[in-house]
């Protein structure tokens, strides 16, 4: 067994491994290739204590980081996918769904959970993007709309943490409709005067950004996220040029408009918490 | 020219048969009628025959026929008025997308919709219909101005989808759409969105939002193309016959998962086929449309819409 634990860049590892690292195992940096303790990582909310690098994390690496005493209550924790369309690719689609839930140790690509940060109760959805990258279907969807539904039940802020690279293709029209769906619960918060916060992470691109993330009250970003609709590949194939540096970063999009400000992880709960204080007055 | 797709051919060369035997007859003088109604009646059985049993491939291969009628054919064929109007008032006018107020029918209505060139030239300076986020905000603009005035909101959609570009990154073409998405939930006014060609994902979406969406019989709506699906899932554009039918993006699939509320029927063959009916039938189904949705009043409109929304998905728990 090798001294550290290898946390390959874009891979995920899933988090319950990461929870669980037993002490002594180091963590390699994937962007500066230092190491670090594996305890000191998470501690730094699991960014690189050398160069600042923002490890890719899911849901429960999130909520570790924000809710306090990381304690929280999972709302529809057991909902799945259901198969609609009956789609059938190179696999079938239930098949797909389970083989990443046995691999992943997760229902699907979003969980949602309410708790406190900072003394302030908030509902958070947050998505795995090793949950067929992140991918959005009816299951997204709707434990998005039902996280806004407890906000709004509750008359409590919602956040919602996307990484994501966009639709779920196998669910076809009911995955652009979920983009239609979320929408029209942000649409709700709004009447209810309910802060939304979106945090976009690295990746987030497609259906994700052209509904729910860029809706927000406020949209904030983790460093150096990829942020765009298209993505990057699609985008240099049509223009038939290499892409400028640093396009679609999250210091592009803030650039051009379209992100309040970028957020170090090791400050989004403090942020989160002074904004959130400043809108009750 | 007609262009004829491959399924439309054995049709034309039976129709091309019968006018010259009608031309022979005529130049001779003879009597060819129960010939001519015999083969006629082949004629009307093959058309049948094919269009009653049309892959969903085929229906996405009529909605892109190059002979089929845009948004500014069912413009000047539906409305008695209609005054073009421009720019989103912040970068420039996007030619993808047409908006303007009409008249149809002695009802006054705001249209917009995606406009597809005919020609190369007019091709390319449609963009094929893939908007940048400067078409977006022209719709929302002018989907304001109707709220302002109390007057229905129609648009007509037909795109291959928002336009992958750098520019339109820059200018925040994923902020366009999702704002569009969540505006179009709460405008005060009638709304009806009909999907008359391609609805291809976001693109699409960004104006897709309303108490009605129809679709055209041979229109197709889903979340990606064919062809799209195919490379990414496939990891080949050959499967797109497989990835058309894996997706069941037809009117007739989508209105059997709740997904869009109508179908509206095409003439025999395909709206290119006879651009007057299609409008007709058009015209008419979006002027039912406003008047029953003009006795709600606007708060239940937008709730209604909203809760439409809300209850699309699948899903186990
Ligand atoms: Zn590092």
């Amino acid at each position: 067994m090798s001294w550290f634990q290898r946390t390959g860049k874009g891979i995920q590892t899933p988090t319950e491994l990461k929870r669980e690292a037993p002490d002594g195992l180091w963590h390699l940096c994937p962007e500066c290739k230092q190491v670090m303790h594996t305890r000191e990582h998470k501690q730094n909310a699991y960014t690189c204590i050398h160069c600042n690098y923002h490890d890719k994390i899911g849901s429960e690496a999130y909520f570790q980081v924000l809710f306090d005493d990381g304690a929280y209550k999972e709302l529809d924790a057991d909902m799945f996918s259901a198969d609609p369309l009956e789609f059938v690719d190179t696999k079938a689609y239930p098949s797909r769904i389970k083989q990443t839930q046995e691999k992943t140790g997760l229902k699907d690509a979003c969980r949602t959970a309410e708790g406190k940060i900072n003394g302030i109760n908030i509902t958070i959805s947050c998505m795995d993007f090793s949950f067929i990258g992140g991918s959005m279907g009816s299951v997204v969807g709707e434990k998005i709309a039902r996280g806004m539904d407890n906000s709004l039940k509750k008359k409590i802020p919602f956040l919602m943490i996307s990484k994501s690279g966009g639709a779920r293709m196998m669910e076809a029209g009911y995955s652009l409709m979920q983009m239609a769906k979320t929408s029209a619960k942000i649409a709700r918060l709004d009447q209810a005067k309910i802060p939304y916060i979106s945090l976009l992470t690295d990746p987030t691109t497609g259906g994700v950004t052209a509904s729910f993330a860029m809706l927000g009250d406020f949209n904030i970003a983790e460093p150096g996220s990829l942020i765009g609709f298209a993505g990057p590949r699609v985008i240099k194939e049509t223009i038939g040029k290499e892409l400028p540096k640093g396009f679609q970063t999250a210091e592009f999009i803030l650039e051009h408009g379209f992100l309040d400000f970028i957020v170090d992880r090791k400050d989004l709960k403090d942020k989160l918490s002074s904004l959130l204080k400043i809108l009750k007055k | 020219m007609r262009t004829l797709l491959e399924f439309e051919k054995p049709i034309a060369e039976l129709e091309a048969k019968l006018e010259d035997m009608k031309k022979l007859a005529q130049d001779n003088n003879v009597d060819v009628s129960s010939a001519v109604r015999n083969l006629s009646k082949s004629i009307e059985q093959l058309r049948n025959e094919t269009f009653d049993n049309l892959t969903r491939w085929q229906r996405v291969q009529l909605s892109r026929h190059p002979d089929r009628p845009y948004t500014l054919d069912y413009i000047e064929l539906m409305c008695d008025e209609f005054h073009e109007l421009h720019g989103d008032r912040g970068v420039r006018d996007d030619p993808a997308i047409i908006g303007g107020l009409a008249n149809i029918g002695g009802l006054s209505v705001m249209v917009i919709g995606q406009q597809k060139g005919r020609k190369t030239k007019q091709r390319q300076h449609r963009n094929f219909g893939m908007a940048n986020p400067e078409g977006y905000r022209k719709a929302l603009r002018l989907m304001k101005m109707a709220e302002k005035f109390d007057i229905p909101v129609v648009t007509l959609i037909d795109t291959p989808g928002a336009f992958p570009g750098l520019e339109a990154e820059e200018r925040g073409q994923g902020e366009a759409i999702a704002r569009n998405i969540k505006e179009m939930m709460v405008l005060k006014v009638p709304v009806i969105c009909v999907v008359i060609g391609e609805g291809a994902s976001g693109g699409a979406l960004g104006l897709g939002i309303g108490d009605r969406v129809l679709m055209l019989e041979n229109s197709w709506y889903s979340v990606i193309s064919p062809e799209n699906c195919s490379t990414i899932l496939w990891r080949s554009w050959d499967f797109k016959e497989q990835a058309a039918e894996a997706l069941k993006l037809t009117a007739i699939d989508m209105k059997s998962f709740g997904l869009v509320d109508g179908i509206i029927p095409e003439p025999k063959g395909g709206a290119h086929l006879n651009f007057e009916e299609m409008a007709a039938t058009l015209k008419k189904t979006i002027l039912q449309e406003i008047k029953i949705l003009s006795k709600m009043k606007a708060d239940q409109r937008v709730d209604a819409r909203i809760d439409k929304f809300c209850q699309m998905g699948v899903v186990n728990s």
